[in-house]
């Protein structure tokens, strides 16, 4: 099984219409412990990328996931702009020039984006942030791949691990981003960046799924 | 929700367009990538001073732009930092040759965009430094949280480095200068209401009638602590006496290291108040409460400010950095030093500060 050009499209067209989706309720998480934009932050965004799809459609996997990572990049803004934007963009390059996937590059992808998204943010898992969900989620793909399970299973795993990382942030106490400025204050709230890693990841086993 | 606008998705736009009909002889204004620039830029041999931000603070950063300020302001959506196509293309319109400095405040999704453009920027030979404002007493440590937030110091900040850059400063003068100004000016602020994003619609928190919240940022978010209203004197002795008495603050921030075109940690400390300061004292609305209960503020903060010792020799009294229609005020206090009230009194022609400027040809023209 292997993650094809066609898949990835399908990807980012799920990842829009679910963010669409939960538009109002990643601002609503973000308006407990934020400033009440992320949902629309993140919509606006993809609403940019499906626009600029079309134009990179028939390109390799690499240039558009990093043309998706630059439209997030111009068009997000707040702190979820420059991370999600380098998350795509890092994976777009560590995938530079494929039409296919298998399940390990899913993986090697997956981690370069999370690589970038902890270099510009300097953020570590328990700071109640989006590493909370991509860093053991992404982990437990690649530890699941090398125990030799099947890349549903693995999916599965991965999607699993990330809704455990996104619930371990309710009882957090934020240390970077804005929600640090709370103190104390930020703790019983899931944080919305760690909320919308999840539904991105979600969207990539549910668009393999749909697939079969 | 009521607000006087037509769609709310056009909410920055057509503010914009409105601005750039208004003030035709000081600024411009360009869409995609969206900023503000000075209707003569780029002013030969002249650093060019850029700010952005969220929108929803005005004036600031685009009420700033002018002769003797700001040379580009790059305005996000509202509360949300701009992007760094804004902040990248900005600095291509305004650049002479001479460089870019990059007035920051610390947000972490400002401080990301803005890094990001600054590496753009310095890819295309355009020399550049972002200078961070880090000034909200209201945050305590910066090893727990991502720092203090850059408040009411940041216009000041905008005033005081423009003034420099008009008289052609270069680019490293500028940068010494303004964290001079960051490290020197402290503030803190309070609200009495909410405010509304429009794109959201409803208050971003609700505060009860007998309510008022200390601490808040400049986004509307809920601050440190909630607590029973209490009177103007009150509630100014609270804040006063946190900017006062708060002590030496440390933390490490990152620059750009022009000659490596690197990142690099610097280590910044703001000394604490002492008897015998001048100082700046600003007392801003926080968009919605009005100049007379400014003045009420201004009355207690200057009385406690002589029992403390302090010498308010300027001040500025207004709303200046706003979150929409928060009723609140913040108060800020800058120590200054002789050249910074030369260059705080030095003509000034923006959209919303003004003073001194006869010729705006004549001031354009750079010093040799
Ligand atoms: N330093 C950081 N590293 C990783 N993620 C972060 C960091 N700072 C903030 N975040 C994430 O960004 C989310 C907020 O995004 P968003 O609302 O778009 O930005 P902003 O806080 O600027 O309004 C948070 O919920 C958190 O998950
Ligand atoms: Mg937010």
């Amino acid at each position: 099984m292997t993650l094809t050009k066609t898949d990835v499209l399908a990807w980012l067209r799920n990842i829009a219409t679910v963010l669409a989706e939960n538009k109002t309720y990643l601002t609503e998480l973000d308006a407990a412990i934020g400033d009440a934009d992320h949902g629309i932050n993140m919509d606006r965004g993809f609403q940019r990328v499906m626009s600029q799809l079309p134009t990179v459609e028939d390109k390799d996997i690499g240039t558009i996931l990093k043309t998706t990572g630059m439209a997030l990049l111009s068009s997000v803004g707040g702190a979820g702009g420059p991370l999600y934007g380098t998350f795509f963009m890092r994976m777009g390059m560590a995938v530079a020039g494929k039409e296919e996937l298998s399940p390990e590059d899913v993986h090697t992808m997956l981690a370069a984006g999370l690589d970038g998204v902890m270099q510009r943010g300097k953020a570590e898992v328990g700071d109640k942030t989006m590493v909370d969900t991509l860093a053991p989620a992404i982990r437990t793909l690649g530890n699941a791949l090398t125990a030799g399970h099947h890349f549903d299973d693995a999916l599965d795993r991965m999607v699993a691990a990330a809704e455990e990382g996104m619930k371990s942030t309710i009882p957090l106490v934020a240390r970077k981003g804005r929600a640090s400025y709370l103190g104390d204050r930020s703790a019983g709230h899931q944080d919305p960046g760690a909320t919308s890693s999840y539904l991105i990841l979600a969207a990539l086993r549910d668009t393999l799924k749909a697939d079969e | 929700m009521k607000k006087l606008i037509n769609k709310v998705e056009n909410v920055v736009r057509e503010s914009l367009e409105g601005m750039a009909l208004a003030h035709s002889d000081l600024i411009r204004v360009h869409f995609d990538p969206t900023f503000v620039y000075r209707a003569n830029a780029p002013v030969a041999n002249k650093v060019a001073v850029i700010s952005g931000g969220g929108s929803g603070h005005e004036p600031m950063h685009g009420g700033f732009v002018g002769v003797g300020m700001l040379d580009a302001a790059c305005p996000g959506e509202v509360f949300t930092s701009p992007t760094p196509d804004q902040m990248l293309e900005a600095a291509r319109t305004v650049n002479s040759g001479a460089g870019v400095l990059y007035i920051v405040k610390n947000y972490t999704g400002d401080v990301m965009n803005f890094e990001m453009a600054a590496e753009l920027a310095a890819s295309e030979g355009i020399p550049v430094q972002n200078i961070l404002i880090d000034d909200d007493v209201a945050v305590k440590d910066s090893l727990y949280t991502a720092g203090r937030r850059g408040v009411g110091t940041t216009v000041l900040a905008e005033k005081i480095v423009g003034a420099a850059a008009e008289e052609g400063r270069d680019l490293k003068a500028l940068a010494d200068l303004c964290r001079r100004v960051n490290i020197n000016g402290r503030s803190m602020g309070m609200a009495l209401t909410s405010c509304t994003v429009p794109a959201k619609g409803s208050p971003t928190f609700e505060l009860g009638d007998d309510e008022m919240e200390i601490g808040i940022g400049i986004h509307g978010e809920p601050g440190r602590e909630r607590m029973p209203l209490k009177s103007a004197d009150e509630i100014t002795e609270m804040l006063a006496l946190a900017i006062i008495e708060d002590e030496a603050y440390t933390r490490t921030v990152r620059e750009f290291d022009m000659e490596k075109g690197t990142w690099i940690e610097v280590e910044l400390t703001d000394p604490p108040f002492q008897p015998g300061d001048n100082v700046l004292a600003f007392v801003n609305s926080m968009g919605g409460t009005p100049v007379s209960e400014l003045y009420i503020v201004y009355r207690k903060l200057h009385e406690i400010c002589e029992k403390k010792g302090l010498r308010i020799v300027r001040n500025l009294v207004g709303a200046y950095i706003t979150s929409l229609e928060m009723q609140g005020v913040s108060i800020t206090l800058l120590r200054m030093d002789d050249e910074m009230i030369r260059l705080w009194d030095a003509p000034v022609n923006t959209p919303a500060l003004r003073w001194g400027a006869g010729s705006t040809a004549a001031l354009s023209q750079p010093l040799a």
